[in-house]
């Protein structure tokens, strides 16, 4: 396929197409964040993740439509404001669902499974009668368009950057916060043996909530970030869940660095696989690489060892 | 005797009203309603006991108004009532009122089936207004023929179908295809292209189709064909690879969310669709309104329909629409098309005199609708719509400019030779 190009454009190409795998690397550490440190911390795997990054979705937009009709002039900084309400938004439906539902079936991990399953449904019709089952377009400004000329032939899309940026941010603060905090350390310890710390005096109950809180509102900032390449209607957390699944389960669960790896092969494979395929081909074989890979190591990539 | 001549002697009078944007009052509203509907007793227009009475009659919608689907259903179903609604305030269907039982298929193809034998078996409906996607017309269709029903089908699609029981009211595959790619070649010099679609059977079908126009009929290139999974959201290495190919027209038939982000992704990397030719079959009106029009000005699309479309139909029908469900309801190609189906119901069975489905599926062909907000349409003997093509050119405000439209009707072609 590279016949009759100049080295020069397929140079530039390549320089394009890694910097593609980096964005679709970005964007799946961010999906895959909030479900990580929430399976990894309670063993429950939260169906509705993708219907909390819509939740953020609809909150950028929202925040988006105040900006509009009552400080046109901040229209272009709207977008960090509009993150925070999503964070917020997710972060508080999400303590609020641990109270109410998740915390009395802690000892039943498959009925979780089921019971946020329901909740994604209940979610996804209440978006339909709230925001109507019409797709919603959020306006971005005008700086977060268009792209960077690097060179004659290079560009690299700012909203790519942005994604970028905004992963290594939340990245290190979660990881900051899971390693030098003191609720991180309880976290580690209850992920350590959670009998154990509940009998040293953790509250290992409060640590749940908090837990569920905060991977619910990064659910939410990353569905606001990804109003910049996807699409914002009831259903479109579906298309998101897939993959997220995908990231925790094949990085292994318990471990931050078992998800990022994971995004870094899975995105790795599939942007590659992608240019040189066709994007369902790519797709196919993204997947049996995973399947291979998890049948020599069915705990993952990464394994926190643990007497259990 | 009078009963063969009456609905001749209220055809041009129904017509050049519709003509004139308005179904607020036919002649057949001149007569007292009973009186009209005493002309036809129920006997004789009702043989196989379907749902209709001295005073009304029921047909049935079916759509998903729950689900992934909801999005793009939601508009046929707001046509279809309001089609409906100035049916009655004519003054019916041979003087009955048409009374409406509404089915929510879900987005779930055995759903649509179950609920599609529900209207036949339980409720005899006179016919049905539904579905949209081609699975759940596929999941339906055994049931309609088994149990003898009618529906009016809205959606654009890929065309290799053919039944008695069904009417086609939006294009199949070649009457899109064809006259864009002719436009596209003629008025760009277009010499190669690129295609790209979501992955499922009508993408696939229409590209086949362009596929085999662009290089048999055309002479010219098709440089990258390629698919998506649905809800697929990352277009980046398609997008580098049509970089490198540098391909005179990108040719898209990507669907739902997908959509969104393509559209989104495209405009990120740079490519300017006011430089880059881009021609799609899949953007309507409602799609764009969540893609938002910034993002995608610039991009061709080829339909029958466009809201912005300029006769004194279309404009009756926009305001009609717009006062019924708001000001901020867009009207995409299916949306027109699903609107057409009652009023190609009522047409017809006007023209049999009768509500049995033998009758009107005999009586179909030649039924044409003057008051069409595309403008006008008759009915082929294959049960799908003679139609114009027209190419518009999306604007920033979400709108097309109509900037093409095929001299004569296209005829619909289910079965296309050479194309398969």
């Amino acid at each position: 396929m590279f016949m009759g190009y100049s080295l020069g454009e397929i140079g530039s190409i390549f320089a394009m197409q890694a910097f593609a795998g980096l964005i679709l690397f970005s964007v799946f550490v961010l999906m895959a964040l909030g479900l990580a440190i929430i399976f990894g911390q309670m063993g429950v795997i939260n169906m509705a993740h993708g219907e909390f990054m819509i939740l953020g979705a609809y909150m950028t937009f929202l925040t988006s439509h105040l900006f509009q009709t009552y400080a046109p002039q901040a229209f272009a900084g709207y977008f960090f404001v509009a993150m925070l309400v999503a964070f917020v938004a997710s972060g508080a439906i999400g303590l609020a669902v641990e109270w109410l539902l998740i915390k009395r079936l802690y000892k039943r991990p498959l009925d979780t499974l089921l019971a946020t399953w329901g909740l994604s449904l209940i979610m996804q019709q209440a978006f339909r009668s709230i925001f109507g089952a019409r797709e919603v377009g959020v306006q971005l400004p005008d700086w977060m368009m268009g792209s960077l000329q690097v060179t004659d032939t290079i560009e690299v899309q700012i909203n790519g950057l942005f994604v970028m940026t905004l992963t290594l941010m939340i990245t290190a603060v979660v990881a900051l916060l899971l390693f030098r905090s003191r609720w991180g350390l309880q976290v580690r310890a209850v992920v350590a043996n959670r009998v154990m710390a509940d009998a040293a005096g953790i509250d290992t109950r409060r640590i749940d909530r908090l837990t569920f809180g905060l991977g619910c509102g990064i659910a939410g900032i990353a569905g606001s970030a990804f109003t910049m390449i996807g699409s914002t209607s009831p259903t479109a957390g579906q298309a998101y869940i897939v993959d997220t699944f995908l990231v925790v389960v094949f990085g292994g669960a318990q471990s931050l660095l078992g998800t990022i790896a994971s995004a870094f092969t899975i995105s790795q494979s599939q942007s590659t696989l992608e240019f040189f395929l066709t994007g369902s081909m790519a797709k196919v074989t993204t997947l049996l690489i995973v399947i291979g890979l998890l049948m020599l190591r069915p705990q993952g990539l990464f394994v926190l060892k643990v007497r259990k | 005797m009078s009963l063969e001549k009456r609905p001749n002697g209220l055809e041009s009078p129904l017509r050049r009203k519709l003509l004139l944007g308005t179904a607020a009052a036919s002649v057949a509203s001149l007569l007292p309603p009973r009186a009209w509907a005493d002309a036809f007793p129920t006997a004789q227009v009702n043989t196989t006991g379907l749902a209709v009475t001295d005073i009304d009659v029921t047909v049935g919608i079916l759509h998903s108004v729950t689900g992934t689907m909801a999005i793009s259903e939601t508009g046929s179903v707001e046509a279809e009532k309001l089609a409906i609604d100035q049916i009655n305030a004519s003054g019916g269907v041979l003087g009955r009122k048409i009374k409406f039982i509404q089915e929510d298929g879900a987005s779930d193809w055995p759903t649509f089936a179950e609920k599609a034998k529900k209207l036949l078996v339980n409720d005899k409906c006179a016919s049905v207004m539904g579905c949209w996607t081609s699975a759940s017309r596929k999941a339906v269709l055994p049931v309609f023929e088994q149990y003898n029903g009618m529906l009016y089908y809205p959606t654009f699609y890929e065309g290799l179908e053919q039944s008695k029981n069904v009417i086609y009211t939006g294009q199949e595959a070649t009457q899109q295809i064809i006259a864009g790619l002719n436009w596209v070649e003629k008025e760009k010099g277009a010499k190669t292209f690129y295609l790209l679609g979501s992955d499922y059977i009508w993408p696939r079908t229409s590209n086949k189709i362009a596929r085999k126009h662009i290089e048999n009929v055309l002479k010219l290139k098709v440089v990258g064909e390629e698919y998506f999974p649905l809800g697929h959201t990352q277009f980046n290495s398609v997008i580098n690879k049509m970089k490198l190919t540098k391909p005179d027209v990108i040719y898209a038939i990507i669907v739902g969310g997908s959509n969104v982000a393509f559209y989104k992704q495209l405009k990120a990397a740079g490519i300017d669709l006011s430089k880059q030719t881009l021609m799609t079959i899949s953007v309507t009106e409602d799609e764009i309104d969540g893609i938002g029009g910034e993002n995608i000005a610039g991009a061709f699309a080829c339909m029958k329909y466009f809201e912005s479309l300029d006769n004194s139909n279309n404009k009756a029908f926009v305001s009609a629409f717009h006062k019924m469900w708001g000001d901020k309801t867009v009207i995409g190609d299916v949306t027109q098309a699903a609107y057409l189906g009652p009023w190609l119901w009522k047409l017809t069975v006007e023209k049999a005199g009768s509500f049995d489905i033998d009758k009107i599926a005999a009586a179909s062909p030649g039924v044409e609708f003057k008051g069409a907000p595309e403008g006008y349409v008759r009915i082929h003997e294959n049960h799908h719509l003679w139609s114009k093509t027209r190419v518009g050119r999306a604007r920033t405000d979400g709108q097309y400019d109509v900037i093409y439209e095929t001299a004569d009707l296209m005829e619909p072609d289910p079965f296309p030779k050479g194309y398969q």
